[in-house]
């Protein structure tokens, strides 16, 4: 891998969110129209249908693939494809459009990060079983694996996971586009009703409808758009074996953050990721995940996770702050948009432009998330020119 | 001389009280005692599997020449169980099965079969499976007396535990107690037309017929082992063939088990082979549609034939059931909102391609560096090596639970489902945790594996291997 290849060679100039929520009056197409206009809007870019030259979409649940995206947006005589890649999907759907400006393929393209999981009448995830070995369980145990052995190993709880959802409850309330804004207590996490042990109701995230876009063009055209562009550092992906079948798993970290963390790193030129990076949007689908994440990306020592926890280094007025917009937590998780409102997030906040969230003067930017079993990894890391 | 050479019971690990059951109007409290139930994830063939299982433990699997199974409960109506508890088992492919079914004679039907078989040198060990878990209508008479069980024998003509010496056999024909293909429950007619015209009568003649082909007296035999539909016909019928019930009657197990169909007559052997000794006589009797006796003389090698699981070990091994309407439930006998049967099912062809490791429970060391897998693997996980692999039986071993979360989503007909990450032999198995309590569970407990229902969807079950705590010590436990 050559590490520098896209090192800030791709730059933000718009982007745009839909509001994130249970968008039972919104169809696919209406959040993308709203994500993309947004996007539009704030890139200054005119006659969008003339000047975006290619379209990168991620979706999990897309209904009709990438026509839903090329019909919704009248993009059409140019490439539009859609990547899968679980939880990751919005931020790989954002790595090939890096790559494609890299490249110099194109000037300027847009990316769209979109689902729409609450039609199917569920309030989770669906459980669908096609083979024989399926449990039939659901991504709460799945993610839940790592906690017997992480408690017992590290001395952690269920408490220490309650003040990761309470942070993140906090941080929605100041972010407009959240779906819950609601402050909870510990006794309110600790006391919900049990989804899979140990996490509680407040411990998972919601399914929710959204979407989020980027438009994206060369750091050298990048002025023509604007003054506060922001600059893509790193975008990374990175597979793991299943953690239910890997025989070397250990159950105390997820490897699919280590692998890409690695290469993100690397890319980014960062040998010291608690000190280099500023503010950090980690993949919180369960509070246990996002415990993990401030080890597995080399945040704090390992085990030491809840002790930071505990003192407030991730809060909003903490050293680093992690899931400044409330994460998924808050937002719900339509798995194609979230990586993509990730970097939404990340970009408001690297341009001062995150309001009553906003963090002190943050120059360095990661994103992450982490899907399947778990089994894969994307980050992103954005910085400042 | 043929006869059994392994002996082996299967008895849930759950146990419904009788006053539990709502009946008809009556007084709940009525019948002190217990009911063996099958768990939400156990028919016939799982019980059967199960109790097969136990029978082969520590015998050369590759030696069994044919397998029969007998059940008047299977769920299949078109399709073998014979072949299904082959596959479980990781047995040759090439053995002669038969499923005997649709009678309470069943079982001994099997034995017949199996004695036959060895005697004509067609099979050196034939393994004969007996289970049952008859559906019986909800409050009634039946449902009290009926119980789920299995019971497995192999037999074969060296090392025997128990020769068969002499049998006998009627048929008759009567509406006693059946099923049709559309009925959900077993219907019996009048109690006493059905004990004195059809129990009674023919056992009484088939026990005769043997003592006097036989030449021997009741008095030669230290057990009576007779099949019965209630204890005091049981009692009768013993007196009648000139037997002393208090003294030479095999315990029927009404109180602890039930009348577990056309696995009775088996599990009862199997109870009085674990208390018999070298030298005793069994007279063993069963009935439905006539009745089947044999004379069994059990050998000195019996003492070493009982260290497997028998009645007694499943005995001291059980846990309440804590309500009726979780037994409705776990019979499908409540509707619910989402009907485990519903949706398409498995796919046929996803079940064929991975038989070796969902119902053999195969896993795979690689050749180059030994890492074992599961599920199969093309490339291994160790060192990369394509295509070089031994496959390894994991489903007699031990294994260890390395992870597990207790799912209150998942939709199971008695959360919260258990599911962990099993290390068996260095392979990593996800698999749900049956039979146990969220309080059992520890990381590095030792698990044996169980061949469960896994799921129903297209009304289809399908089956795979679950975990369950090892119980070495008896125990006795509340709800699971």
């Amino acid at each position: 891998m050559k590490v520098d290849a896209i090192r800030d060679k791709v730059a933000i100039v718009g982007m745009g969110c839909s509001k994130f929520g249970e968008n039972w009056q919104q169809s696919a197409a209406d959040m993308i129209v709203d994500a993309a206009y947004e996007a539009y809007e704030d890139s200054g870019i005119d006659a969008p249908q003339e000047r975006i030259e290619a379209v990168f979409c991620g979706a999990q649940y897309p209904s009709k693939g990438t026509a839903e995206v090329a019909d919704a947006l009248k993009l059409y005589g140019r490439p539009v494809s859609m990547v899968v890649n679980y939880c990751a999907t919005g931020t790989d759907a954002f790595r090939y459009g890096v790559f494609s400006v890299a490249c110099g393929m194109y000037d300027t393209v847009l990316v769209v990060g979109f689902d729409k999981p609450k039609d199917r009448g569920v309030s989770g995830p669906s459980v669908a079983v096609t083979g024989v070995r399926g449990l039939p369980a659901t991504p709460a145990a799945w993610f839940s694996l790592c906690a017997a052995r992480y408690f017992e190993t590290y001395g952690a709880s269920r408490e220490d996971l309650a003040r990761i959802a309470v942070k993140n409850h906090h941080n929605g309330t100041l972010a407009p586009k959240s779906m819950i804004k609601r402050e909870i207590t510990v006794e309110d996490a600790l006391n919900a009703p049990m989804i899979a042990w140990p996490f509680g109701l407040y411990d998972c995230c919601a399914q929710s409808d959204g979407a989020a876009a980027a438009v994206l063009t060369s750091a050298e055209l990048a002025k023509g758009f604007r003054d506060d562009f922001v600059l893509v550092r790193s975008v990374a992906i990175a597979l793991a074996p299943n953690p239910q079948e890997d025989p070397s798993f250990d159950f105390l970290r997820w490897k699919p953050t280590l692998y890409a963390s690695k290469q993100a790193y690397d890319q980014a030129g960062i040998t010291n990721p608690r000190r280099e990076i500023d503010v950090a949007q980690v993949h919180d689908c369960f509070t246990l995940t996002e415990l993990l994440t401030y080890e597995d990306l080399g945040l704090c020592e390992k085990g030491s996770a809840k002790e930071h926890v505990k003192s407030g280094v991730f809060a909003l007025d903490g050293e680093l702050p992690v899931n400044t917009d409330g994460g998924l937590k808050t937002f719900g998780h339509p798995t194609g948009a979230t990586g993509v409102r990730m970097i939404y997030e990340n970009y408001k906040q690297l341009q001062g432009k995150a309001g009553p969230r906003q963090v002190k003067s943050p120059a360095v930017a990661l994103s992450h998330n982490l899907g399947g079993a778990p089994q894969t990894c994307g980050i992103c890391i954005l910085g400042m020119p | 001389m043929a006869g059994i050479v392994s002996f082996a019971a299967y008895v849930p690990y759950l146990r419904l009280p009788l006053d539990a059951i709502r009946g008809d109007g009556r007084k709940a409290g009525r019948a002190p005692g217990e009911k063996a139930v099958a768990n939400w994830d156990e028919d016939a063939l799982t019980m059967g599997v199960a109790a097969a299982a136990a029978c082969l433990e520590g015998i050369d699997r590759a030696a069994v020449d044919a397998v029969f199974f007998a059940s008047t409960s299977y769920a299949f109506q078109e399709k073998q169980a014979a072949a299904a508890i082959v596959r479980a088992l990781d047995l040759r492919r090439d053995v002669a099965t038969a499923d005997f079914r649709d009678s309470l004679r069943a079982g001994t039907g099997a034995l017949r079969a199996a004695l036959d078989a060895v005697r004509a040198g067609s099979a050196r060990k034939a393994l004969v499976v007996a289970s049952d878990a008859r559906p019986a209508p909800p409050g009634s008479a039946l449902e009290r007396s009926f119980g789920d069980a299995a019971a497995a024998v192999l037999v074969g003509e060296q090392d025997v535990a128990a020769t068969v010496d002499t049998e006998h056999a009627i048929a008759d024909e009567m509406l006693d107690v059946w099923r049709t293909e559309r009925d959900p429950f077993v219907h019996s007619w009048e109690d006493r037309f059905v004990v004195d015209h059809g129990y009674r009568r023919n056992v009484v003649e088939a026990a005769r017929a043997l003592l006097e082909k036989s030449g021997l007296a009741p008095a030669d035999f230290a057990k009576l082992v007779l099949y019965a539909p209630d204890a005091r016909s049981a009692a009768a019928a013993a007196a009648a063939m000139g037997f002393d019930p208090r003294t030479q009657l095999q315990d029927p197990f009404f109180g602890r088990i039930g009348n577990c169909g056309a696995a009775s007559p088996l599990l009862l052997l199997v109870a009085a082979l674990e208390s018999s000794r070298g030298g005793d006589r069994l007279l063993l009797v069963s009935y439905g549609d006539g009745a089947d006796a044999f004379a069994v003389r059990v050998g000195d090698p019996v003492a070493d034939a009982r260290r497997r699981r028998g009645v007694e070990w499943h005995l001291a091994r059980r846990a309440e059931l804590a309500s009726y309407d979780k037994y409705l439930r776990f019979r499908q006998l409540l509707a619910v909102e989402h009907d485990r049967r519903a949706g398409a099912g498995i796919s046929a062809t996803v079940h064929y391609r991975e038989r070796d490791a969902d119902v053999s429970l195969l896993a795979q060391r690689c050749l180059a560096c030994g890492t074992t897998q599961y599920p199969f693997q093309r490339v291994c996980f160790g060192c990369y090596a394509k295509d070089r692999f031994a496959k390894v039986r994991l489903s007699d071993r031990i294994g260890k639970v390395l992870s597990f979360t207790f799912d209150e989503f998942a939709g199971s007909p008695d959360p919260p489902l258990i599911a962990t990450v099993t290390d068996v032999d260095g392979a990593r198995l996800y698999v749900q945790m049956t039979d146990a309590a969220a309080a059992d569970v520890r990381l590095e407990m030792p698990v044996e594996l169980t061949f469960r229902k896994i799921h129903e969807g297209g009304g289809t079950p399908s089956y795979y291997w679950k975990c369950t705590p090892v119980r070495g010590a008896g125990t006795t436990e509340g709800s699971p």
